[in-house]
């Protein structure tokens, strides 16, 4: 009698625990750029993340389950960044979400490949996606993609014949400086100045006087979002009247709020922007603004859509299966009349770069106005 | 030709910044041996207490005024009393590992109270350009390099042509003789700490605009000016502006010239050249000490 007693407390047991297993929460892990030179990226990227776990929450999960995510700060150090990926995955969560500095994911990226997680992150340079790894996952284009564009623009809309290249050393930087150079030729756009600076940098004056030197007719800057700042306000500083082009980090909501006047007239190619023309985005904009009391930029907007690749992704497979999660996104297609919080329709190809509408615009009077939509090429 | 005025403009607006700072190391060195790890921190700081201050509803004007009397207080009072005057007693090294945790508690507490990202922060000079010698020029940049150079000379006259410039001046050379001679050492030494504070101050409105308001702001902006205090001479207020003029200049002919990377290099390869050939610094007088 005793011994069964104790069977049927021992199976209960299990039961439960079972059971709690099975639908206790679902565990993210997410390493952004909290301090540093990337406390932009990495805050709005944090805080898209976490408007989005809190709706999702709200309407009962995913399958049921709720999602949790733990936050580190990679303090916008690659070396960082890595040890608290390794701390992330030694807690084995679903699926790890970050960095935003291509640099940061370059060293990660293997660390997440090795033990089988999927990594959805921000950065942006062009390599990260084509080293065959599997289990990474863009939130917005890569280099690849979105540099052809900038230079057809430079090309058709600006005529420009001569133009200055400012850019970052480092991953991001160096990679887009590789595309655009060589796009450029393209169309026999010559390189008036080829301007490398340092990510933290605060004064760029000088680079500014050797733009003045070069005498181009366009300058495409390719600096992170505080760089971008100073950078816009020391050209205006020093009269600088050429068109200023470049891409999501020149024209971002953060880098508009820092430069003030002096961001005025600069144009991009953005592929997420909270101005789009998307009544979805609309509505983010205004749910994001009112729970943080301020307009996000693109990191914002992938963070947000990060958690929804993973909702849409579980509820597809019908389980929560890590080692099956990467395979399910190559070649998914999300609708957003279907999953709303993916605001618009994607596909993430088979090196899990994506396609998406993308769009051009320009900062008037402090906002980003967009001047052409680029649709979804499939 | 054109580009080199347009570096030299930039530099002399940005190393007249270094030399407000510089001058700052200088006067607390030469008055109580105190080395200043936290210097770009303390530059850092006053526009956060601005911002925080134009925050609540107060405009550009009164947010200037309330931060530099908060900065005379903190940074002036604050400092020498809870932490310089405790320490100094156990020698110049342990309060200058002192200053170093203060610049680091300094950068958490802004981080934690304000944000890890940039703030944008106004700029008392206009916006606006002039033409000089067929050069289009910044007001900006002209009224930093204004308002630094009125206030390095207004420092200078103080110290030399005033009852109180004087008595600090005798305080920094000799404080036994000074105070056998009726010099209140205690009220002068305080008044360099105020003067640092109010240095501090000014460099942080001039430069914030232009660097964005951000917890790490002050690293740069120290190590510049602690450069431009040894190149310049570590015990002379002439050698410090000098120091800072001459680095801002360096430095952007350098990164202009040599490589953007390379370009914080220079300033410390010149202060190799001048520790080696003229240890006193290039307008500094030497120091001998007993042991």
């Amino acid at each position: 009698m005793r011994s069964g007693i104790f069977a049927g407390l021992l199976l209960a047991t299990v039961s439960a625990a079972a059971a709690f297993a099975q639908g206790g929460p679902i565990k993210l892990a997410n390493v952004a750029e909290l301090s540093g030179g990337g406390a932009t990226v990495g805050t709005n990227w944090k805080n898209g993340i976490d408007l989005a776990i809190e709706e999702i929450n709200a309407k009962g999960g995913v399958l049921g389950r709720k999602l949790e995510v733990t936050h580190a700060d990679s303090q916008s150090n690659p070396g960082v960044a890595r040890a608290q990926v390794q701390k992330a995955l030694d807690n084995e969560p679903y699926v790890l979400l970050g960095p935003g500095y291509s640099g940061s994911v370059k060293v990660t990226s293997p660390l997440a490949a090795e033990a089988g997680i999927a990594q959805i992150m921000g950065g942006e340079a062009a390599e990260l996606t084509q080293g065959g790894n599997k289990f990474l996952f863009r939130t917005s284009f890569g280099q690849q993609s979105s540099m052809p564009k900038v230079a057809k623009y430079i090309n058709d809309e600006l005529k420009a014949k001569s133009v200055a290249i400012v850019w970052v050393n480092n991953d991001f930087g160096k990679g887009g400086r590789d595309v655009i150079t060589k796009e450029f030729a393209k169309y026999n756009i010559k390189v008036a100045a080829d301007i490398s600076t340092e990510a933290g940098q605060a004064d760029f004056a000088a680079d500014v006087s050797k733009i003045k030197a070069a005498a181009p007719d366009a300058v495409f800057v390719y600096v992170n979002e505080e760089e971008s700042a100073r950078m816009l306000k020391e050209l205006k500083r020093q009269a600088i009247t050429v068109p200023l082009m470049g891409e999501t980090t020149l024209v971002g909501q953060k880098v508009v709020e820092l430069a003030g006047d002096a961001a005025n007239g600069a144009r991009g190619h953005v592929g997420l922007t909270t101005d789009a023309p998307v009544d979805l985005v609309k509505a983010f904009r205004e749910k994001f603004l009112k729970k943080y009391n301020y307009v996000p930029d693109h990191n914002g907007l992938k963070g947000y859509l990060a958690i929804y690749m993973i909702k849409a992704t579980t509820e597809k497979m019908g389980k929560v299966d890590a080692k099956a999660f990467a395979d399910t996104l190559h070649g998914l297609t999300i609708k957003a009349a279907s999953e709303p919080g993916i605001l618009m329709d994607v596909t993430f190809d088979e090196k899990g770069d994506i396609d998406r509408q993308g769009f051009l615009v320009e900062i008037v009077d402090g906002k980003q106005v967009v001047k052409q939509v680029l649709p979804k090429l499939n | 030709m054109s580009n080199l005025l347009d570096l030299l403009v930039a530099g002399l607006a940005t190393g007249a910044i270094y030399a407000l700072v510089a001058v700052g190391f200088t006067l607390l060195w030469q008055t109580s041996q105190t080395i200043n790890f936290a210097q770009g921190e303390f530059v850092m700081l006053p526009a956060f207490l601005m911002l925080a201050v134009m925050h609540v509803g107060a405009p550009f004007w009164l947010a200037i005024l309330i931060g530099i009397l908060l900065s005379l207080l903190l940074l002036g009072l604050g400092f020498k009393l809870l932490l310089v005057d405790p320490m100094l007693r156990h020698g110049v090294l342990p309060l200058a590992i002192a200053t170093m945790a203060l610049a680091i508690g300094m950068k958490e507490a802004v981080k934690q109270f304000f944000s890890a990202e940039a703030s944008p922060f106004p700029s008392i000079v206009p916006a606006g350009d002039v033409s000089i010698l067929g050069r289009v020029v910044s007001l900006q940049s002209l009224g930093v390099l204004a308002l630094a150079i009125a206030v390095v000379i207004g420092l200078t006259m103080l110290l030399n042509r005033t009852s109180i410039g004087h008595q600090m001046q005798a305080t920094a050379q000799n404080p036994t003789v000074a105070r056998i001679i009726g010099v209140p050492v205690e009220r002068m030494i305080l008044m360099t700490f105020l003067i640092n504070a109010f240095l501090v101050a000014l460099a942080s409105l001039l430069i914030t605009p232009i660097y964005l308001a951000k917890f790490s702001s002050g690293e740069v902006l120290g190590q510049a000016a602690f450069i431009a205090a040894i190149v310049g001479g570590f015990n002379q207020v002439r050698g410090a502006i000098a120091g800072g003029l001459l680095i801002g200049v360096v430095d952007n002919l350098a990164a202009a010239y040599v490589s953007t990377q390379y370009r914080a290099a220079v300033p410390l390869i010149l202060l190799i050249v001048i520790i080696l050939f003229r240890p006193q610094g290039l307008l500094g007088r030497p120091e001998e000490r007993t042991v």
